[in-house]
């Protein structure tokens, strides 16, 4: 479903991601778990057409999104890290304005965002604007909203950031029950590694912009000599904090990008 | 073409739905209105020129026009930091549907403010030409809405933060208004003014819904019209390059 081939994304001096490659199957939870700054997101940034690799080659069912970004895009659903409603719109709103943006159909348009709306407990506040909404409920809505169009892939940057335990524990049941219903396949980023461990089938770990380790949770600990993902992901990618040093790196970036304007 | 019409709507919800954007878009121009119209009208009307207020209220038409369309382009930048253009940048859509979707919605609001002025203008005493001269001025009022919608999309695209984008529109539309014939007759200007006056896309529009409204035309409603349309695509097509080179 997803095929990457030597992958890499350069913003002036610094290299976001040097060249990855890995392929995701129809249908199967695959995760990109990796420090902060490791180029989670510059990578789905790619996936998704909104940035244009450096070099490499993309295909997202067999088609390349630098060639076919509007073909790509009908494909994939995306939950974006930081949050992207009309907080002026209600969720129904918002729903119907994906919709629309997406050319659905108008037969059974209202049928399935009803089913997604009840699937993610926000049936009863539809006509809620969401500004209203907690942290929890807006992401669900993002992800019924990603749903909505029938993607074949589903992407998610980080999407249990700031949410508590009972938030992220129903959000990967809401994820899980689609995967296995509709057989969308399923591309996440996370940091968290209990979410990589419960939710993901294959898991690639990635650093300063390499995947480190590619495989099934038992190959991962195997690969390492440990026993949870945990000692593995430290033992991979060491005990270092690189917050100061990646967040550096994106200082610079904002600031070479106001300079520019 | 669905696409252009769902972000029209979205406009026009946001408008119908933010009270406080209605009240605070008439108080402006009601101040000019009432201050302006009433103070200076005995000065205006001992100049030999008529009624004050009968020749201010287009031009205060006009500013509310120029003022909402410009701020269109801070909900550009307000989508940015709220995430929610990512949402319209991922779809299935040309950008170039985005940006006319967002326009249109914009120049849509402007127009209604406008019109929203103009009802006000005539509870006050303003009286048009004829009744049939209100449906004229509104294409007039329309091109102004589309030439500075697309003007702050374009200003909109370029500036990220919310703080510097109220700076740089007052700087522009400061001068836009105030030498643009809204508040004084072009007829007798010194020289420079005249040429300053002339270069002024505003102008135009002043002129336009002036001569429709109370048929006091200084350039005439082709003139008008041409300038109005050669500027509005000249923004358009500025708006629209600058909203494709948007990067997230």
């Amino acid at each position: 479903m997803i095929e990457v081939v030597d992958l890499a994304c350069r913003f002036g001096d610094f290299e976001a991601v040097k060249g990855i490659s890995f392929r995701v199957a129809p249908g199967e939870i695959f995760a990109f778990l990796g420090p902060n700054g490791a180029g989670k997101t510059t990578t789905i940034k790619m996936l998704t057409t909104l940035l244009r690799p450096t070099r490499g080659s993309i295909r997202i069912d067999g088609l390349d999104p630098s060639t076919h970004p509007h073909e790509v895009r009908r494909r994939f659903g995306i939950v974006f890290q930081d949050p992207s409603l009309d907080i002026f719109l209600t969720a129904m709103e918002n729903l119907e304005l994906h919709a629309a943006l997406y050319g659905m159909p108008r037969a059974g348009r209202r049928e399935r965002i009803e089913m997604l709306l009840r699937q993610f407990e926000l049936w009863e506040k539809r006509d809620q604007t969401t500004q209203t909404f907690s942290g929890g409920m807006k992401r669900r809505l993002e992800i019924a909203r990603g749903f909505l169009h029938t993607p074949k892939v589903l992407f998610l940057d980080e999407p249990t950031l700031g949410l508590d335990p009972q938030s992220r524990h129903q959000l990967w049941n809401h994820v899980r029950a689609v995967n296995q219903a509709e057989g969308v396949t399923v591309f996440l980023t996370t940091h968290y590694m209990d979410e990589a461990e419960r939710v993901a089938q294959r898991i690639a770990v990635v650093d300063h912009g390499r995947i480190v380790a590619l495989g099934t949770l038992a190959e991962l600990k195997e690969q390492t000599g440990t026993d949870s993902l945990e000692a593995a992901f430290l033992k991979l990618t060491g005990t270092t904090v690189r917050d100061e040093a990646a967040s550096n790196a994106e200082n610079m970036r904002q600031f070479m990008k106001a300079w520019r304007r | 073409m669905n696409a252009i019409y769902i972000l029209w709507l979205r406009s026009l919800k946001h408008f119908v739905r933010s009270k406080a954007q209605i009240v605070s878009s008439i108080g402006q121009p009601m101040l000019y209105l009432l201050a302006l119209g009433f103070g200076l009208g005995p000065v205006f009307q001992r100049a030999g020129e008529g009624s004050y207020l009968q020749f201010v209220a287009p031009g205060v038409i006009t500013m509310t026009v120029l003022f909402s369309a410009m701020f269109s382009g801070i909900g550009l930048i307000w989508d940015r930091q709220f995430g929610f253009l990512k949402e319209t940048l991922v779809a299935p859509v040309p950008r170039l549907a985005v940006m006319i979707g967002r326009t249109l919605g914009g120049a849509t609001v402007a127009l209604l403010q406008g019109l929203l002025v103009l009802v006000l203008c005539l509870l006050v005493g303003f009286r048009p030409a004829s009744w049939a001269a209100i449906p004229a001025a509104l294409p007039f009022m329309a091109l102004i809405a589309i030439v500075f919608c697309a003007l702050g999309t374009a200003l909109g695209s370029r500036l990220e933060n919310m703080q510097a984008f109220p700076m740089v529109t007052s700087f522009l539309m400061m001068p836009l208004f105030f030498l643009s014939g809204a508040l004084y007759p072009l007829e007798g200007l010194p020289g420079a003014m005249r040429y300053v006056t002339a270069a002024n896309p505003l102008t135009y529009g002043v002129d336009g819904v002036r001569g429709a409204l109370i048929g006091a035309w200084h350039f005439g409603a082709f003139p008008d019209t041409l300038v109005l349309v050669a500027v509005g695509a000249l923004f358009v097509g500025l708006g629209a390059w600058s909203f494709s080179r948007i990067q997230l």
